[in-house]
């Protein structure tokens, strides 16, 4: 079936099998392989994209969902394509060491921008709770816990500019 | 031009923005044109006959190019997966070493042996086609604990491997250890399961193969910590492929704490079957398929006794361990309970004798090999733990016993009992930094405030010490080690001055393409942005032992500042010769090259530019260009230790630990970058305090299933499971590596679950309880406080 939505600020249209999960028609099919695959049960968070502004866990939603939905994936996170300059939130990981082999990275930064984007004055227990979906084997998550609330403070401080 | 950052600075890491921008590239992010899926048929059974394996109804499936089995595997003439130590008994007799095939061979030995590999267009055609073949099973018991195993009676995994054992390994002075039990005023007893564990790497194992038939060469992409040891591995003793044609590719590997260290089947049918149907053949796996894959951790059962004085010195250690195997012998398998487990015994203690019996034992259970702290999480776990059963014992106050029995700084260098010698450390400025830093002198007020709000709070110690920095290459040897541990570096410097390092670590997370580059542009004097670390691939490095053992920077390091090292020397014969000089008289500086006591300079661009356009050069007696190599093998292991002090409060109304302040002081000798340092303590903690409260991998005797299947069933420590943990260095420089390195990977895993369990047991020991074995689930804590509180309630 052919199904039309906006990826990271763009239309588009792709043909695609109703079976097949977003995780696997983005890094397929679109060959955006930053979204990651880390389990089969929906508990690692290596997946997490936004639909329409709120994260998914993209292995576990079918790609018909996506007809006439807006879809942001770790590619399109830095805003204009070609754009150098980093979000702040991935600034803020890159500062605090937030990250380690980098697998569980986009899922964590989009799990990230969607706390602080709900909730700017975020508290470390609002942090440590909203990243429960999202695991990280290397880093203990301490710097993690660091990063998103640099990062967040960061988004608001851009928002106020 | 950017700026020289070197050792103790802490620039923000190299590798951070391909991953921080969805660019990185994983195995399975990679794709070759023509590529087909392969999909493995695993065993469903823990141990049964393979009576026969009928194809046909899935070569009929649409799509299906291939379906591989063991009988192919054997009319190829291949060779089985090999071990990479070779252990023996107190008499000299060898291991049981049964073969271990790529694909099974006359019965299957765990649930997740492989049996056959499909190959189609696409995984779904796979995966059906896997669903239809045929496999004939005459199921067999299973028996998958240690104890269960070496009973009579017990199932039998190999005819030639009596009682399963596959060693009786012992080391120490057996005798001498018996008579001071005989003298010794008091002695305590301790019986312990170090539960077993899985690594979990947040990316899955993957591989993809390809043939080019007209140059006759592979190339195997592979999430592996050690590309190069697979290539000699499956190259030279599986696939019989000469080392010339076959190319070992680990791009960005996305963790591994030991799971991606091993040579695995997959990796050697993936590339065995490319060849076979002339196309690239990927195969990724899945979480719960990584879970009956992935080789297990840990998983010992032991009994410790330790003889004390009256003053509570150590006279003497005794440990017997049952160890488990797994169903085959896998690349480091048995020499973890053994070579790294028993020479760290002796931890940061005087103890005089130190003897250890381990018994290896195969089971019809996943491969058991390193996990990240590999022996020496297992080795501290039960002497920390014996520690405090016997200062409680003695009613001798926990840090006074460990104090009165610690290695002062000025023995130092320390030969133990149990083979390994101590270069450097200070274990009591640990233990001293640490009770500050956790403020224990406060922890009364504490304990007193959860009590009022009816929870118990405990205090846990743990020191230990960790031999890493695999490995001097002739000790190994002696051990067992069928290969060396050495390390190299090439430091190709290029004609306008900036540098490439081919290394052969590899990196995984830990930064190297950030620390190996201050290594370079602090001992060059080149800026950092001008150096980039490549690692990973047996075409662009030269050769190399690969990433384990926190032996990165220690030993794969000391390669890379030997290398540098000799550039220096190279670049001074040529500034001699153009700044017509005596070589004795070039000094190397920040870069630069001078004459001593003149102004007469020669920067390192213009070295390098001389050393590639060589019209004024002494091309007589030196060679154009500027690239070197290094090879170094460590003299010896090099001993990080510290002290890690453990705060938890139990909810008694749930059994429910939580972990709410973390200590740890460890020495790591010389820092070279102290964030990411600080990152590996925090990581390496956090897995050590997973195993502690969480984490199990979880065996249905009888059946062999493994109950603890996938994240579902299996606990891995999240967000909200950790407080703020404070760690700091307390360091002594290491003697023997060039810069003072001790390594940092693995001393969190080692320290932790020791000072988490010290401290349950603590908060607990009012009720009675003397040890609580991991994880303290709240399962577990609840019923310990059921059978416990009763006799306590009535007094």
């Amino acid at each position: 079936m052919q199904i039309s939505f906006t990826l990271n600020g763009r239309p588009t249209i792709v043909d695609v099998e109703p079976a097949t999960l977003v995780a696997e028609l983005l890094r397929e099919q679109l060959h955006l392989t930053g979204t990651h695959i880390g389990c089969d049960t929906s508990q690692c968070g290596a997946c997490v994209v936004h639909l329409d502004g709120l994260p998914v866990k993209s292995c576990t939603l079918l790609a018909p969902a996506l007809d006439g939905a807006t879809l942001l994936t770790i590619e399109g996170l830095q805003g204009a394509p070609g754009s150098n300059r980093m979000h702040p939130m991935q600034e803020a990981f890159r500062e605090h060491h937030g990250l380690q082999c980098g697998f569980c990275t986009p899922g964590m930064l989009m799990t990230a921008v969607a706390l602080a984007t709900e909730k700017p004055d975020l508290t470390e227990a609002d942090v440590r709770h909203g990243l429960e979906g999202n695991i990280c084997r290397c880093t203990g998550y301490q710097n993690i816990i660091v990063s998103v609330m640099a990062g967040a403070a960061a988004m608001s401080a851009a928002k106020g500019e | 031009m950017g700026n020289v950052i070197g050792i103790g600075a802490a620039p923000k890491r190299k590798e951070d923005q391909r991953f921080l921008t969805g660019r990185g590239n994983y195995v399975s992010d990679i794709k070759r044109p023509g590529m087909t899926a392969g999909v493995f048929v695993r065993s469903p059974h823990g141990h049964a006959v393979l009576r026969g394996i009928d194809k046909t109804a899935a070569l009929a499936l649409p799509g299906v190019i291939a379906v591989l089995t063991g009988d192919d595997v054997k009319a190829d003439g291949l060779g089985s997966l090999p071990c990479g130590w070779g252990i023996s008994d107190a008499k000299g007799v060898p291991m049981k070493e049964p073969p271990f095939p790529m694909l099974a061979q006359g019965k299957v030995r765990f649930v997740g042996d492989m049996v056959a590999f499909v190959i189609a267009e696409t995984p779904e055609q796979a995966e059906a086609a896997a669903e239809l073949l045929a496999v004939d099973y005459e199921v067999l018991p299973s028996v998958v604990g240690v104890l269960e195993a070496v009973r009579p009676g017990a199932p039998q995994l190999f005819d030639d491997v009596p009682n399963n054992i596959c060693c009786d390994w012992e080391l120490g002075d057996k005798a001498a250890v018996e008579t001071a039990f005989r003298k010794a005023a008091h002695v305590a007893k301790l019986s312990l399961v170090n539960n077993r564990l899985i690594g979990n790497p947040m990316e899955p194992r993957a591989a993809i193969a390809e043939y080019e038939p007209g140059t006759d060469r592979f190339t195997l992409w592979t999430t592996s910590q050690f590309p190069h040891v697979v290539r000699f591995l499956m190259g030279a003793l599986v696939l019989n492929i000469p080392q010339h044609k076959l190319r070992v590719v680990a791009p960005d590997v996305g963790g591994g704490f030991g799971v991606k260290q091993f040579h695995y089947g997959e990796e050697a049918v993936i590339t065995w079957a490319a060849k076979r149907v002339k196309r690239p053949v990927k195969w990724v796996a899945s979480r719960s398929e990584g879970y009956v894959s992935d080789r297990h951790g840990r998983d010992h059962v032991t009994e410790a006794e330790l003889a004390l004085d009256e003053t509570g010195k150590f006279l003497a250690f005794r440990v017997n361990t049952l160890a488990n195997m797994g169903g085959y012998l896998s690349t480091f398998g048995p020499n973890i309970p053994t070579n790294l487990y028993a020479p760290l015994l002796g931890g940061v203690y005087t103890t005089p004798a130190i003897y250890c019996n381990v018994k290896v034992v195969f089971t019809n259970t996943v491969p058991v090999d390193a996990y990240r702290g590999a022996g020496r999480p297992e080795a501290t776990f039960v002497l920390e733990r014996m520690v405090d059963v016997a200062a409680s014992e003695m009613g001798i106050d926990r840090v006074e016993i460990r104090r009165r029995n610690m290695i002062p700084k000025e023995a130092y260098p320390y030969q133990t009992p149990v083979l390994v010698q101590y270069d450097s450390g200070d274990p009591m400025g640990c233990l001293d930094g640490a009770l500050v830093a956790a403020d224990v002198k406060n922890f009364g007020i504490r304990k007193a405030a959860s009590a009022s709000k009816g929870k118990f709070r405990g205090l846990g110690y743990s020191t230990y010490v960790e031999a890493c920095g695999l490995a001097p290459s002739r000790f190994a040897g002696r051990l067992g080690a069928r290969g060396g541990l050495y390390e190299s570096a090439t430091v190709r410097v290029h004609p306008t001055g900036q540098v490439t390092v081919m290394i052969g670590t590899h990196n995984h997370g830990q930064g190297h393409e950030t620390t190996f580059a201050q290594i370079v542009s602090e001992k060059l004097g080149v800026a950092f942005e001008n150096v980039d670390i490549v690692f990973g691939d047996t075409d662009r490095v030269q050769f190399g032992m690969g990433t384990y053992g926190s032996r990165s920077l220690v030993v794969g390091g000391a390669a890379l500042s030997k290398a540098t090292d000799k550039v220096i020397v190279k670049g001074k014969k040529i500034a001699a010769h153009l700044l017509e000089a005596a070589e004795v008289d070039i000094q190397f500086e920040a870069g630069k090259f001078s004459v001593a006591g003149t102004d007469r300079v020669k920067t390192f661009e213009e070295i390098a530019g001389a050393a590639y356009v060589p019209h004024n050069y002494p091309l007589e007696v030196l060679e154009p260009g500027l690239e070197e190599q290094a090879y170094y093998d460590p003299v010896n292991f090099t001993y990080p230790g510290g002290c890690h002090i453990a705060e938890v409060e139990v909810d008694p109304e749930t059994g429910t630990v939580t972990l709410v302040n973390y200590t740890a002081v460890d020495d790591v000798g010389t820092v070279i970058n102290p964030m990411i340092v600080e990152g590996q303590l925090h990581g390496g903690i956090v897995q050590g305090v997973g195993q502690a409260l969480f984490e199990n991998a979880v065996y249905d005797e009888g059946s062999g299933q493994l109950l603890s299947g996938s994240l579902m069933d299996y606990c891995m420590p999240r967000a909200d499971h950790m407080p703020m943990m404070k760690v700091a260095t307390h360091s002594t420089l290491c003697t023997h590596t060039p810069m003072g390195v001790k390594g940092c990977g693995e001393v969190g895993t080692i320290g932790s679950p020791a000072a988490v369990i010290n401290a349950v047991v603590d908060a607990l020991s009012h009720l009675g309880v003397t040890h609580v074995d991991m994880p303290a689930t709240p399962n577990r804590i609840w019923r310990l406080l059921q059978n416990a509180s009763l006799p306590v309630a009535a007094e």
